[in-house]
């Protein structure tokens, strides 16, 4: 009975987790106390049902009993009676179903208590950082600890950041909302952004050594898959699409990136017939969904819907020489127009050498040299260097995988490079 | 929520276009929203005097608190419903083209 009542709890708690402590963040205001509550509504799930036996609809259970906990806890700490007395009563009729206590919410279709808590831990007043924290604390439930460890923090830092990150919410007055209608696209990027950071961080590690930090990128996933279902009726949607689609091409790849020795392995080198199958395949069929969906609402094609489709070259051309690179060098063109960025120009370099010729993007790169946004960027000399050997300069190449080496922020990165330059020593 | 706007100079940003400054008119909507409590220009920091008392004596400097090249020009108290309504209305006003605007959220008394 008890291996039972583990297992039902255990997949109701990480199934109802986050709508239960939206929706108590939306009652109290108070983030920890909702924390606190749910956890505590579990504790006793697990003592009371291997006794009472499991109740018929164990999400109810879950949710009347941090409810009442939440009422508990403002009884005990309020010395005016009546505040948790109003918190009770209006804890009841949200549960009727007939609240009215966001009258902001302009979309009865996005009215989700997940999804304000989603667009209150991006808010741009917050620091990128912790956005990125509360929302792998509040949002995804990692523990503090683990929460620290994606950002090779100690505890009591994490901790202190989050209590930080809280307190702003509360005395800056950031609204626990989902924005209206003008602000949505843009904060819907927010969001978006700190997901792609969030999945980027579990995909490609950007510091030490572990390269591949699988479980986030998983949540990462989960998350937009979340914000699909969340978002289905909104103009965000295509490009919501867009980032699952890019998210999957990317996460097909994730057991090619290294070898067995943990080296880095480049896209051309990779074993394709090793690549997720199965995940291209949905990539491909989440951005036809999203193409589909932008031609509906008449928009234009966003920034990662067009990274989507970058990556869909890659991950359906049969081998690295057969890839469309004339193509791709054209959706990097129409990238950079939408969301410039030297970081896109940089790969549209790559791309035009590759279609073209190193000479053609090595003439891209010329231009990039005085962008003060690279500078330090470890990419930049290790591209050039990769041009020049791709034209047979292996000379004057190596000076630039030198100087590439000495940026480089991880492990594997560094040993891909010392690599390159042993073998343009002896050619 | 009250928030105080700190209008701020900045010397890397545009240069300061008087056809450009549309103070009336972001004026004119704050009366129109109906939250404005008080705000004003400010004399240049060469006008200003600083106060210290140190051990009951009282110190005064000729000059801002804080010799940067960044001074605050000028300031507006709003009284708003969240800090998305502060930063629309803080988006809108001229100096957060030609300089910048922070804005603050008052910490009144219990």
């Amino acid at each position: 009975v008890t291996a039972e009542v583990s297992r039902v709890l255990a997949s109701v708690a990480e199934a109802e987790r986050l709508k239960i402590v939206a929706t108590l963040i939306r009652l109290t205001g108070d983030w920890e106390l909702a924390e606190d509550c749910f956890q505590d509504a579990v504790a006793r799930a697990l003592t009371s049902w291997p006794k009472r036996g499991i109740p018929d609809n164990p999400a109810a259970w879950l949710t009347t009993v941090s409810k009442n906990l939440v009422i508990d806890a403002h009884r005990r700490a309020s010395t005016e009676q009546k505040a948790a007395t109003r918190l009770a009563h209006e804890i009841e009729i949200d549960a009727e179903g007939g609240d009215d206590m966001d009258a902001l919410t302009v979309d009865d279709a996005l009215d989700d208590d997940r999804l304000r808590l989603i667009f209150t831990c991006c808010h741009p007043a917050l620091a990128m950082e912790s956005r990125v924290a509360l929302t792998l604390r509040t949002v995804m439930g990692l523990s503090v600890a683990e929460t620290a460890h994606v950002f090779l923090a100690t505890e009591q830092a994490m901790q202190k950041r989050l209590v930080r990150t809280r307190a702003k919410i509360r005395d800056a007055g950031i609204p626990y909302r989902v924005p209206p209608a003008e602000l949505l696209p843009e904060r819907t990027s927010g969001v978006l952004a700190v997901l792609y950071l969030l999945f980027t961080e579990g995909y490609s590690s950007g510091s030490g050594a572990e390269l591949v930090r699988a479980p986030l990128a998983e949540e990462a996933i989960r998350l937009t898959r979340l914000m699909v279902t969340l978002m289905e009726d909104s103009p965000q949607l295509p490009e919501v699409l867009g980032l699952l689609a890019l998210e999957l091409f990317q996460q097909s790849r994730s057991g090619t990136r290294l070898d067995d020795a943990g080296d880095l392995v480049l896209l051309e080198d990779q074993d394709r017939s090793l690549w997720d199958h199965a995940a291209i395949a949905e990539g491909v069929a989440v951005l036809d969904l999203a193409e589909s969906a932008r031609q509906r609402l008449d928009g234009v094609v966003g920034s990662y819907q067009l990274q989507a489709q970058i990556a869909a070259q890659h991950a359906t051309a049969a081998t690295a020489a057969t890839t469309d690179f004339t193509r791709i060098a054209e959706l990097y063109g129409r990238l950079t127009r939408v969301s410039p960025s030297p970081v896109v120009d940089l790969n549209r370099a790559v791309a035009v050498a590759l279609a073209e010729g190193p000479d053609a993007g090595l003439a891209l790169l010329d231009a990039l040299d005085a962008d003060a946004r690279l500078a330090g960027y470890h990419l930049l000399p290790a591209t050039r260097a990769d041009l020049l050997r791709r034209g047979g300069r292996f000379a004057e190449a190596l000076p630039h995988y030198r100087r590439a080496l000495e940026l480089a922020p991880s492990d594997p990165e560094r040993r891909f490079l010392q690599r390159r330059i042993d073998e343009v020593q002896t050619l | 929520m009250e928030y105080l706007l700190f209008i701020v100079s900045d010397p890397a940003a545009p240069t300061y276009i008087p056809e450009e400054d549309n103070i009336e008119e972001w004026s004119a909507d704050l009366e129109r929203r109906g939250v404005s409590r008080v705000g004003n220009r400010l004399r240049p920091p060469s006008d200003a005097t600083t106060v210290t008392v140190r051990d009951g004596q009282t110190i005064l400097t000729d000059g801002p608190f804080a010799d940067t090249k960044e001074w605050i020009a000028g300031f507006d108290l709003i009284e708003v419903g969240n800090l998305d309504e502060a930063l629309e209305i803080a988006s809108k006003h001229p100096m957060a083209r030609f300089g910048r605007v922070e804005v603050r959220p008052v910490w009144p008394f219990e």
